[in-house]
Order: structure tokens, then C-alpha cells, then sequence
């Protein structure tokens, strides 16, 4: 993980505008070779980009000198015409000069090492490079610009806060401290706990945004789910014929949803049969229900409603009556017809208003990794201990969910809490 | 005779400790100090311990130091602080008799074996091949040793103000030596500025007791030393007064005379002790601060105004202390002074508080940037068993570990982290609290200090008899239960679970009375005080010290992994240069001082840890 990296930082395809970022020890005379000179640093200016007597482009540049630069090192930025063929000469000419391609995530990696990212920063821009689709890159842009590190900051404050008055109490027992000061301690300790639990519940949430809301199709053989899957999806990935219990395994398809990923599962018809390769289709048909957020109930408008779909219903199910078109429906949920596309547009607007729903705390920036989930739970934990007549053992259980809280933001030292107790209080005889 | 194992150069509470020690381990040994008179001064306030240095002075005890000894020997108003907290944060505390205190130290100094002491200054460090090799005095004499320790306090440039005078000068009265000071600014060391002040001195007969508060000593004293069976002297009662809206209006309208607000101290003072300037202008919002009005002797009239430090001129002063109830008559004998001095920056030091670069000199206490006496002998005897071991031509390697004493963690935090105002011994500093009491001390801290040498034998023999009653005594709390109809019918209301708890278990309990405790195992009574209270302390504490071993294990571990001396932090790959600078300066011992240094990141850890396991 050395020397002069080169990447184009504003993503692949096609663009007005396409960033080239350079970071290393010889950004500045790769850039200065390119631009004829440095520019005065940190101030965007149009310049010429020439390679061996050919100009490349016309471009706004810009010098980030060390350590006043996104990774803290020499970097470099070119606003390029975002044409492949510009792209790819400057990358050319960029690479005679000796720089190489970075490799995925290095400007971070960079950056984390320079101290200018903590790890909740670094971990979102991770999640960034990974990003599929609007919503997740949306997530990942507010925890790198640090929404969850500020708000972890919050939290820290607060505790540091409330620590150094549990300090205070036992440190200078016989200075001239505010009344009550240990009562005000535990009132506010259930109210940040409260916050921290909150969090955790959402972190859930935020979770399925990274991984994706699941969409299951279940309802009794022959009631064209498979026709159902293909219509939303827009292509044909389920095998569709009119024979009841076609569909044997849960077949799967991945399509964006109101800027959600989304899964979208197919699932075999729910019934009862000896075929062993249908039971096992069945049993998958059920699991993929359990195990998703949204699940459609379809039933056919020409065929009585089954029981165990209409269960699915009354367990909180989106009904969707099929095939219309064929017969009027005779019991509530989403007319639609796969076959005819009617309804459709109506289903997809009530599918998309169910994800938005199911990854709506996620869209705020929330915890996205295990890890976040784990700190902020062992910091609940700590503080569950709190309730104890000894200030010490009340110190230690704020002890302990500073230190939890710590793993996401670095060590919260005891410098950080005195500072607190002697702002805070007139200490001294 | 001019040939030492070890010279202690300077007689205050660092050098007292040190000297003591270096020739309990049989080291011969040099105190070389101006005045033998002034031997164990108390130059501040007249008081041993507190909560955390008490802690201090119980580890200083359980190594077989002086201090507590003293202490016990000159408290006229014994106080144990917290005593309604739990006993890992209750910390002894001892007002002494200023006079009593030296004669003790000088006492128990002239008992000790091998240890020479001499009236006279030391002028400059004698130097052979890179190495500290002895001291000249101011006679010229040249005294040899394996190993210097200097604990010459705030006499590196210190400067006394008063108002809008300044003075060159150590303590008041005390010429500032000034043929060592230049030896060791010769050194090169890298120095800071710091200040610290004092209160004005009043006349005892001159205040008006009784119209104020009287505060008592504790009933029962507690002893600072394990040793002392009793307190014998009388006990005095300190007094509370207050400052006025008019104290602070004085005040405000004199700051400009104040050396530190009238722009003439550059150095960084304590935040744990504010001038009364500092919180007239910090705290504008309190109306009244309290002071303690504390006796220096039995038969000394001088009383220590406590909380009124002040560098404002003598004129306000008088004003200031005329305004505050009780004192309107009041005399002042001394004026308060603040003092700005030099001191070393610690990081320079190894964990053995010698000099990296300089082998066979070691600093302790307010050189090394601390306040208090407690911290000065701490490191007076931490420093004297690494020199006592480099006399003997061992490499020093006597350190205490951060869950091992209150002298390991501030000599940590001193030698990694270096100091930005001076630094003074909390609980809060120490991670490892409840595990760091001021009860057992002897049972953290006597063995090792046995191995070392630097214990007697007779503290040797009550060690091993406490040690042994307490292992026997938990053991049994441990081994002997009941199960909760048991307890139940006895009169303790525990959960009706069916689950046998030992005696261990619930005698931490709030449901579990003490009379009851005491029916159902009535060997508790029988046990010693002191035996019973490691009982208790181990119910209460017991399931959080379990909780920490795990962290501690890692600790240790990180503790192994030693940092070689030459290490050239440049080369290592994955440290940013931030990284570099902070680890450069810091020069951590270990994988786990690393890990410690403030602003240094795990992952600068990690790429440590690497290097040092490649390496």
C-alpha cells in the first residue's frame, strides 16, 4: 500500500463531469506535468491537460497539498469531460508517468490511515464503494460525511458528562459541590440509555437496507405467481405454464424498488402433497415467507380463496387477486392481471410505499454494520448496571458503556472526563 | 567516605522516601541536601493523604516506606474521606503537625542502616562515558555512586510572586541551586514551565474560632501505616469559613496586581488547585467559596488558610482575609505566593524513571512535573529500587503494573503520557479502581516489595500472617452457605430460587442484614477488623474483578511485548506520519503503553504489533 494511486472518484458510466483523484507522494509532479504547473492549492483553476505534446482535455484541477487533503497525503483533483476516451487517456498518461490504479477503497484506506477518517467514517465509505443502488449510496454518503459519528459523539459527550459528575462526587467529597449531584446522575442515565436502545431497534432496519428488503410470492398452486414475479420484474426468470406445481424451488430475482434493492422470491404453490420434490418446494415456499418483510398473498379470481393464504392475509400478507381478467374478483386485495398488466401499475405502487416502509428508519443514517449494533448494546448493558448505592460501582457501569462507545470512536481517555470535573465544578482548597 | 551505591540529592518527601529505601535494600547510600533541619518540610499544606493519596501513601507503606509512619506519628486530625463510598474510593487522610512530621521523618531517617546524610548542596553531576558516576558538592567534594537520584523539587528556574514582585527562589527562604540546575540544562533535557501557589499563613490567635464551624477529626483515626497500632497525639478541630460578595469584589478590583492575571506567569497551574483569583473569574457565578482553616502545630500558632491560594500583593491579601468571617482580625504571618518553575518533561524517563539518555540518573517528584507530597515519595522509592538495581549493575526493571498500584498508574501516565499541568494522584485516573484500595495495599504490593529487598522484617512477618488469615478467612466465605429458606428463615430475604449461595455470595447482598450474616456464621465475629473488611471487599467487589480479567489478560500480554530501544518508528510500515511523531516522543516500553498513548490508533497498534512480531 504505497506510492501514487490514480482513480476516477465520481463512479463508472457515462457523466458530464468524471473526478480523476490522484494521492501520493508524487501527485504534485504528476500534476504539475500534466497541468504545466501546480495551481495555487485548494482553488480550482481551468487548465490544458497535455501528455507528450497532445492535449488530453480541457479541465478544472486542483492541488490538495499534504496534510489538507482527503487521505493526507499530496492529492490531486481533475475534473475531466466525462468521455470514456478522455478518461482512459489521462489514465494512460497518468500511469506513464508512473502512478497506478488504486485499488478498491485505497483513498479510504489512506485517509483512515492519515487520521482523517475515524472508523465509522471509513466503514461507510466501504459500504459506499459497495453501493448498488440510490437509497444505499444515499446511507453511505451521510455516514461518511459522519451523521452516525456525530451522533455517536453525542452520546459520548453525554456520557463523558455524566461520568465526570460520578468523578466529581467521588473524588472531592469534601469540596463545596452542587447539591444533588449524584441524583441527577441516574435520571439522566435512563434517558440516554432509553436513546441507545431506540438505535439499536432501528439498527435492525438499517440492516436490511444494506442487505436488501425481501419480497415473498406465496399462495396456492396455479394462481400465476410465477407470472406475477416475471410482470414485476419485467422479465422472464420464473418458468411459467398452466399446470399447477411448476414452480418447485424458490426462484429468486434482485430489481431496485423505490431506490430499495429488493429480492423478489417466487415460491412453490402452498399445499398438501406427496411428491417428496414438492414438499421439500413447499417447505421453502414457508421459510421464504417467515424470513421476509413483505409478503404477497396471491390468490386466483377464478379458484375459492385457500385457507393457508388467507392466514398469510390476516398475519398482516399484501392480498393480490390474480388472472381479472378472466373472472371479476370476488374478495378484497390488488385486482391485477399478470397476464394483461392490469392492476400492475397499482400493486407496484403499494409494493414500493410497503419497502419504503420496511427500510424507512434505515434511510436515516443508522447502524449498518454488526459491529456498531454490538458496541451500542454493550454500552445498554453496562448502563442496565447502573442502579447500585456505591458511586463507584455506578462509575464502573458508566466506565463501561464509555468504553463500549469508544470502539466506534476511539478511546475516551480519563484527560477527556477531568477536563469535564474542573470546568465543571469549582474544585480546589 | 565518598563512595556510594546510590546519592539522593534533595530531602524533601522524594528525596526522604528515596534515601530511606535505596539503603533499606542495603544499597549505601548519600542524602545530600542544603539544611538538614529542613528535612521532611511540609512546604504547602500541612496534610498526608486524601482519597487517592492515601492510596499513595499505603502503597509507599506496603513497600515498608516512611511516610505513613510519619504521618501517624505528627496527624493531629485524622479523617477517613468517603467513608459513607465504598471502601475502594475511601482514602485516609492525616492534618500533621508540621514540626512533629519533620522530627518523624528525620526520626526514622537516623534508624536506617547504611544511609548517610550530609548538609550540603550538590553542584553539578560528575559524567564518565555517557553515564551519571556521582555528585560534586558545593564544597567541592566529589561523592561516587552507581546511580543518582535527583528529587530537587521547583528549584529549576523557580521564580516566587508576590504581587508584582518576583523573586528567584526554591521554597521561600531557600536559596535555588543553581551549579545543578545548569548540569542539568547541560543534559539537554526537554523542560516545561509550570506554577503552583500557596496560601497566605495566618495567626491562629488572631481568628475568631467561635464564630465559626468547627470541623472535628474522626472519633476513631484511622492510621496511615499498617505498622502504627495507635494514634497518640491530641486531636485539634479544623474550622470553615467562607469568602464574601466583598472577598471577590476585592479581588476583581486587584486582579491586575494578581502575577498570574496581570500577565507575568507563563506556567500552567493546577486545575485541582485554582488560585482564589482563578475561581473568583471562573466560577463568577458562586457567591461564596469555602475555605478550611487548618492548625500547622500543636503548639504553633500558624493555620493554613485552605483553598485561598493567591499571588495578589500582601496589601489585598490582608484585605481578603479581613473580609471572610471569623478573620477580621486575623494576622497574617506569611503572604501567599505563587511559584513558576522548570520542570522535565517525564516522557523523557523510562518506566524506572531514569533517564532514557542518560543512564544512572533518575528524577522523582515535582521535577518530574507532579504535585504532592504522596507523589513525590512514591516516585522517591520507585525511582530508588531501579537505582539501588543499577548500582548493582543490573538493568532496572522494578515497575508496578496499572492494576497493580496507584504508583504504577501515575508512573505510567507520567512516563507516557507526560503531564500538561502538574499532576496530582485521583482514583479516576486509575481504570483499575476497585482492585486499588487503600485496605489492601499490603496484600497487592509486600510480597514484591520482599523480592525487592526493600521490606523488613518485621513488616514481612505481618504480612505474611494478614495475607494468610485473609486467603483462609475468603476461602471459608467461600466454602460455607445456606440455601435461601435457610436464609429466609435466619432473616434475609433472598430469591427463593433453590439455589445454595455461599456466605461469599450474599454477604454483599442489600438483603442480607449484618446481624444475620453474623448469627448464621458467627466465626465473622471473630475475625480481625481489617481480616473481615478483605471479606467484604471481596463480595462487593468479587463479580466486577472477575469481569476485568479478561481485559487484564490482555493487558498483560500487550505488557510482554517490550518495544526495543532503537526502534526507528519511521520505518515501520502502516504508521502514518502522525503516528510516527507521536510514538517518537513518547518512546512507550511496551505494546501496551501504545496502546495507552493518547491519540494513537488501533490500527496504529495493529501495525506495531506486526512489526514487533516480525521483528
Amino acid at each position: 500500500m504505497s506510492g501514487t494511486i490514480f482513480a476516477i472518484a465520481s463512479g463508472a458510466g457515462r457523466a458530464g463531469v468524471a473526478v480523476m483523484r490522484v494521492s501520493g507522494p508524487e501527485a504534485g509532479q504528476a500534476l504539475a506535468a500534466l497541468a504545466g504547473g501546480l495551481p495555487r492549492p485548494r482553488h480550482a483553476s481551468l487548465r490544458r491537460l497535455r501528455h507528450r505534446g497532445e492535449v488530453l482535455d480541457e479541465a478544472l484541477v486542483l492541488w490538495f497539498p499534504a496534510p489538507h487533503s482527503y487521505t493526507g497525503e499530496d492529492s490531486a483533483e481533475l475534473h475531466l469531460h466525462g468521455g470514456p476516451a478522455v478518461i482512459a487517456a489521462v489514465g494512460d498518461a497518468l500511469a506513464m508517468l508512473g502512478l497506478r490504479p488504486a485499488e478498491p477503497g485505497e483513498f479510504t484506506r489512506r485517509a483512515f490511515t492519515h487520521g482523517k477518517l475515524d472508523l465509522t467514517a471509513a466503514e461507510g465509505i466501504a459500504d459506499l464503494i459497495a453501493a448498488e443502488t440510490e437509497a444505499q449510496r444515499r446511507q453511505a454518503l451521510r455516514q461518511a460525511g459522519g451523521a452516525l459519528a456525530l451522533r455517536v459523539r453525542g452520546w459520548v459527550e453525554r456520557l463523558t458528562d455524566l461520568l465526570a459528575r460520578q468523578e466529581a462526587f467521588i473524588e472531592f467529597e469534601d469540596e463545596d459541590l452542587p447539591e444533588g449531584l449524584d441524583a441527577a446522575v441516574a435520571a439522566d442515565v435512563a434517558e440516554l440509555r432509553a436513546e441507545l436502545a431506540a438505535e439499536i431497534a432501528g439498527a435492525a432496519r438499517a440492516e436490511a437496507l444494506r442487505e436488501g428488503v425481501r419480497i415473498a410470492i406465496l399462495g396456492a398452486p396455479n394462481a400465476g405467481k410465477s407470472s406475477l414475479l416475471n410482470a414485476l420484474a419485467g422479465r422472464e426468470a420464473a418458468i411459467v405454464s398452466p399446470q399447477a406445481g411448476t414452480t418447485r424451488d424458490v426462484v429468486e430475482t434482485r430489481m431496485v424498488m423505490a431506490g430499495v434493492p429488493v429480492t423478489l422470491s417466487d415460491t412453490a404453490g402452498l399445499r398438501e402433497t406427496d411428491d417428496v420434490i414438492e414438499a421439500e418446494g413447499v417447505r421453502r415456499a414457508r421459510a421464504a415467507g417467515a424470513g421476509a418483510e413483505i409478503v404477497l398473498a396471491v390468490f386466483a379470481a377464478d379458484a375459492p380463496p385457500d385457507a393457508e393464504t388467507r392466514a398469510l392475509v390476516e398475519a398482516g400478507a399484501l392480498a393480490v387477486v390474480n388472472k381479472c381478467d378472466v373472472v371479476p374478483p370476488m374478495m378484497a386485495g390488488q385486482a391485477v392481471s399478470a397476464r394483461s398488466g392490469m392492476g400492475l401499475a397499482q400493486l407496484r405502487a403499494a409494493l414500493e410505499d410497503a419497502v419504503r416502509a420496511s427500510a424507512g428508519v434505515a434511510m436515516e443514517a443508522g447502524l449498518t454494520r454488526p459491529r456498531h449494533r454490538a458496541a451500542l448494546a454493550d454500552a445498554v448493558a453496562a448502563l442496565d448496571t447502573l442502579e447500585n448505592p456505591l458511586p463507584e460501582l455506578r462509575a464502573e457501569a458508566l466506565r463501561g458503556a464509555l468504553a463500549a462507545m469508544g470502539r466506534l470512536t476511539g478511546r475516551v481517555g480519563v484527560e477527556a472526563v477531568l477536563d469535564r470535573v474542573f470546568s465543571e465544578f469549582c474544585i480546589g482548597k | 567516605m565518598t563512595q556510594f551505591d546510590v546519592i539522593v540529592v534533595g530531602g524533601g518527601h522524594a528525596g526522604t522516601e528515596a534515601a530511606a529505601t535505596a539503603a533499606r535494600c542495603g544499597a549505601r547510600t548519600l542524602l545530600l541536601t542544603h539544611k538538614a533541619e529542613t528535612i521532611g518540610e511540609m512546604s504547602c499544606n500541612p496534610a498526608i493523604g486524601g482519597i487517592g493519596k492515601g492510596h499513595l501513601v499505603r502503597e509507599v507503606d506496603a513497600l515498608d516506606g516512611i511516610m505513613g509512619r510519619a504521618a501517624d506519628a505528627a496527624g493531629i486530625h485524622f479523617k477517613l474521606l468517603n467513608r459513607s463510598k465504598g471502601p475502594a474510593v475511601r482514602g485516609p487522610r492525616a492534618q500533621a503537625d508540621r514540626k512533629l512530621y519533620r522530627a518523624a521523618v528525620q526520626a526514622l531517617l537516623a534508624e536506617t542502616a547504611n544511609l548517610t546524610i550530609r548538609a550540603e548542596g550538590a553542584e553539578d553531576l560528575l559524567i564518565e562515558a555517557g553515564r551519571v558516576v556521582g555528585v560534586v558538592g558545593a564544597s567541592g567534594t566529589a561523592f561516587r555512586a552507581g546511580a543518582v537520584v535527583i528529587t530537587t523539587g521547583t528549584f529549576l528556574r523557580g521564580v516566587i510572586h508576590l504581587g508584582r514582585e518576583r523573586t528567584p527562589a526554591g521554597r521561600v527562604g531557600d536559596a535555588p541551586s543553581v551549579g545543578l540546575a545548569l548540569a542539568l540544562e547541560r543534559l539537554g533535557l526537554p523542560m516545561a514551565r509550570l506554577k503552583t501557589g500557596t496560601p497566605p499563613r495566618l495567626d491562629g490567635r488572631t481568628i475568631d474560632w467561635a464564630a465559626l464551624e468547627a470541623q472535628p477529626g474522626d472519633a476513631e483515626p484511622e492510621p496511615l501505616s499498617w505498622m502504627t497500632a495507635r494514634i497518640t497525639n491530641p486531636q485539634l478541630h479544623c474550622g470553615i469559613t467562607w469568602t464574601t460578595e466583598e472577598t471577590h469584589a476585592l479581588i476583581r478590583a486587584n486582579l491586575q496586581e494578581s502575577a498570574v492575571y496581570g500577565g507575568r506567569i507563563s506556567g500552567v497551574g493546577p486545575r485541582y488547585c485554582p488560585s482564589i483569583e482563578d475561581k473568583v473569574v471562573r466560577f463568577a457565578d458562586k457567591n461564596r467559596h469555602q475555605i478550611f482553616l487548618e492548625p500547622e502545630g500543636l503548639d504553633d500558632p500558624t493555620v493554613y488558610p485552605n483553598g485561598i491560594s493567591t499571588s495578589l500583593p500582601e496589601s489585598v491579601q490582608r484585605g481578603i482575609i479581613a473580609s471572610m468571617p471569623g478573620l477580621s482580625r486575623a494576622v497574617i504571618m506569611r503572604p501567599g505566593y505563587a511559584i513558576e518553575y522548570d520542570h522535565v518533561d517525564p516522557r523523557a524517563l523510562r518506566p524506572t524513571l531514569e533517564l532514557r539518555d542518560v543512564p544512572g540518573l533518575f528524577l522523582a517528584g515535582q521535577i518530574n512535573g507532579t504535585t504532592g507530597y504522596e507523589e513525590a515519595a512514591a516516585q522517591g522509592m520507585m525511582a530508588a529500587l531501579n537505582a539501588v538495581q543499577r548500582a548493582a549493575g543490573t538493568e532496572p526493571d522494578r515497575v508496578l503494573a496499572r492494576d497493580e498500584a496507584y504508583a504504577g498508574v501515575m508512573i505510567d501516565d507520567l512516563t507516557l503520557q507526560g503531564v500538561s499541568e502538574p499532576y496530582r494522584m485521583l482514583t479516576a485516573r486509575s481504570e483499575y479502581r476497585l482492585r486499588l484500595r487503600a485496605d489492601n495495599a499490603m496484600l497487592r504490593l509486600t510480597a514484591k516489595g520482599m523480592e525487592w529487598g526493600c521490606v523488613g522484617q518485621v513488616r514481612a512477618d505481618a504480612f505474611r500472617g494478614f495475607q494468610a488469615a485473609v486467603s483462609d478467612a475468603i476461602a471459608r466465605a467461600r466454602a460455607e452457605g445456606a440455601t435461601p429458606a435457610q436464609y429466609r428463615a435466619a432473616g434475609a430475604p433472598v430469591n427463593l430460587d433453590g439455589r445454595w449461595r455461599s456466605l461469599l455470595d450474599v454477604l454483599a447482598l442489600p438483603a442480607m442484614p449484618v446481624e444475620v450474616a453474623e448469627t448464621m456464621f458467627p466465626w465473622l465475629r471473630d475475625l480481625a477488623p481489617r481480616v473481615r473488611a478483605q471479606v467484604e471487599c471481596e463480595a462487593l467487589y468479587g463479580p466486577y474483578l472477575a469481569r476485568q480479567e479478561a481485559e487484564l489478560a490482555l493487558l498483560r500480554r500487550e505488557e510482554a511485548l517490550a518495544i526495543p530501544d532503537g526502534v526507528d518508528f519511521a520505518v515501520i510500515a502502516g504508521l502514518s506520519r502522525e503516528m510516527q511523531q507521536r510514538l517518537e516522543a513518547a518512546r512507550p516500553a511496551t505494546l501496551g503503553a501504545a496502546s495507552r498513548l493518547a491519540g494513537v490508533t488501533p490500527a496504529a497498534v495493529a501495525a506495531l504489533a506486526v512489526h514487533l512480531r516480525r521483528a
